[in-house]
């Protein structure tokens, strides 16, 4: 029996795919589709310290091969997510849980991680230094390595658990915002978050999505991840969750290839919503056909010569 | 409950301009309410089309979808014989148990109408006498008239330059009836409009989705019982929670 298991430093996965943030709202929502402890782990919805309504519709539009979206980091803030959507999420699944967090300010990073860090539903703080769609915050902390430096530092010095940072790929050198977050003090860190495109309806001449520009997703970006990936973990070191552009267990193979030990399924979710379920079937037969016993022995194996 | 299925097409054939009725075989017992959507997949097309379903009889599912870009267009030219691969069981539908013996309006506008089809003809089986104000662009645009009168519907066709029935808007004519209910289903500026005339009834709006299932927050709107999604805590609400001031 081929074996799926991976580890995030100390946690380990009993096999490596996680719903992306963002694209499974906070789970329970997502038991009616299939049983939910088949998955490795669950990166909860982004979530911010006050509740935030987003920005306004239409916050998505098509392109080849992907979608553009400017959800605007919805979410009913840290403590309802921890009061409700939590304990509902805990009654339909038993796995690690992934909080997201996302901030305007150093402070709301760290007092939104550090509620979570006290949350013991909670098992790993993946950190949003990379959301395209908000003004003021979001990936404003992800473009520049000292304030992505900055961040890490400061939501380490508030929690005892795992601090993931996530990374935005709209950068010039995605290894140097890397090097930041681990001389900050990161355990590891999450690419990609999505990357800043635009849609225009030609009938109209104008942008789809009400913000303009939005986040670009789907098997489209996959190349970029991947690229990034493999220079992250080899500039790094560092535990690496893979995501950008995963839809099938050939995916997963190459994400964690290229250096992840991990991978987020994102967009896929929203138009195969058993996607996840299915990559997991599948990956015992592309093992059994690349001669591959377990998962965990391939990470970065796209570096070994 | 959702589920994902292969549909047979049984007919594709235009109705109006730039309007489409796809009779498609597969499985309909998913339905619950009128108002409730599917949502198509299309070869090379990312995301799905939602498309409301307009009627159901054993296993056949009738939609009516209009041209409005590349993938319509392409489902457009999809011939008898072809399959659809289906997400079903979409969406919350109209509830017409609150409409029980009221004077019943049905308010649509373009595409709007199709879902009322099915509701007018759950209205008429359950007895209830049920007007209709369908509203177009013109009459090149005009379909299911007759189809809505074979049912017992006092049917009133308006359009936007009185190329058929009488010109200007769909409340233009609804404000003139005597209701005490309505379902409504169009743009939002008619909606906007018929939730404005104030009586009581329940709206199905239309937005950009991304997933259709609830899981990407891509159709929020704002009510007055909170954020609710389109796909699932809608297409249909009612109008004691709309507000189209947000």
């Amino acid at each position: 029996m081929p074996d799926l298991s991976v580890r995030l430093g100390t946690l380990e996965l009993k096999n490596p795919v996680i719903p992306a943030s963002g694209t499974f709202g906070f789970g329970y929502e997502m038991a009616r589709f299939y049983d939910l402890d088949l998955l490795g782990a669950i990166s909860l919805k982004g979530t911010t310290l006050h509740e935030r309504y987003g920005n306004p519709t239409p916050r998505i539009a098509e392109c080849r091969e992907g979608l553009l979206n400017a959800i605007g980091l919805q979410n009913p803030g840290v403590h309802a997510v921890i009061e409700h959507e939590i304990p509902r999420l805990r009654q339909v699944y038993h796995g690690p849980v992934i909080a997201n967090i996302s901030g305007f300010a150093l402070e709301e990073y760290v007092e939104t991680a550090a509620l979570f860090d006290a949350c013991p539903d909670v098992d790993l703080l993946e950190i949003n230094i990379s959301c395209p769609n908000v003004k003021h915050g979001g990936m404003a902390f992800g473009t520049q390595p000292e304030a992505a430096r900055e961040v890490t530092e400061a939501v380490k010095r508030a929690c005892k658990k795992p601090v993931y940072m996530k990374l935005s790929p709209n950068v010039t050198d995605i290894a140097a915002i890397a090097c930041a977050c681990k001389e900050g003090g990161a355990d590891g860190l999450v690419l990609i978050n999505t990357l800043l495109g635009m849609v225009i309806d030609p009938r109209t001449g104008r942008p789809v999505v009400s913000t303009g520009a939005a986040g670009f997703s789907g098997p489209a970006v996959k190349p970029v991840a991947v690229r990034m990936v493999y220079q992250v973990y080899a500039a790094t070191g560092l535990p690496v969750i893979g995501v950008g552009g995963v839809a099938t267990a050939d995916d997963v193979i190459e994400m964690m290839s290229a250096g992840a030990s991990a991978v987020q399924v994102g967009a896929q979710n929203l138009v195969d919503p058993w996607a996840c379920r299915n990559i997991i079937e599948e990956l015992p037969h592309k093992m059994q056909k690349y001669g591959i016993e377990a998962l965990s022995d391939i990470v970065g194996r796209a570096h070994r010569a | 409950m959702e589920q994902r299925s292969l549909y047979t097409i049984l007919e594709n054939a235009p109705l109006a301009q730039d309007v489409f009725r796809l009779r498609l075989l597969g499985d309909a017992g998913w339905i619950k309410r009128p108002g409730q959507f599917v949502n198509i997949a299309l070869a090379g097309k990312y995301l799905r089309r939602p498309i409301s379903v307009c009627d159901w009889d054993g296993d056949v599912l009738t939609l009516i979808y209009k041209v409005v870009g590349s993938g319509t267009e392409q489902m457009s030219r999809m011939a008898p014989g072809e399959k659809l691969d289906l997400l079903t069981g979409l969406g919350n539908g109209f509830d017409a148990a609150p409409a029980r013996g009221k004077k019943i309006a049905l308010a649509g506008g373009g595409v709007g109408v199709p879902p009322l089809y099915g509701l007018a003809r759950v209205l008429s089986r359950a007895g209830e006498s049920v007007c209709c104000v369908l509203g177009f662009r013109s009459h090149a645009d005009v379909f299911y008239e007759h189809e809505f009168r074979a049912l017992g519907c006092d049917v009133r066709i308006v359009t936007d330059d009185g190329s058929c029935g009488a010109k200007g808007f769909v409340t233009d004519v609804l404000k003139s009836l005597d209701y005490d209910y309505y379902f409504a289903c169009g743009p939002q500026p008619m909606l906007r409009a018929v939730h404005a005339l104030g009586k009581e009834g329940q709206l199905s709006f239309e937005e950009r989705m991304g997933c259709g299932f609830g899981a990407c927050m891509g159709c929020t709107c704002k009510t007055l019982t909170g954020y609710k999604r389109i796909c699932v805590d809608g297409p249909v609400l009612l109008s004691g929670e709309v507000r189209f001031d947000a």
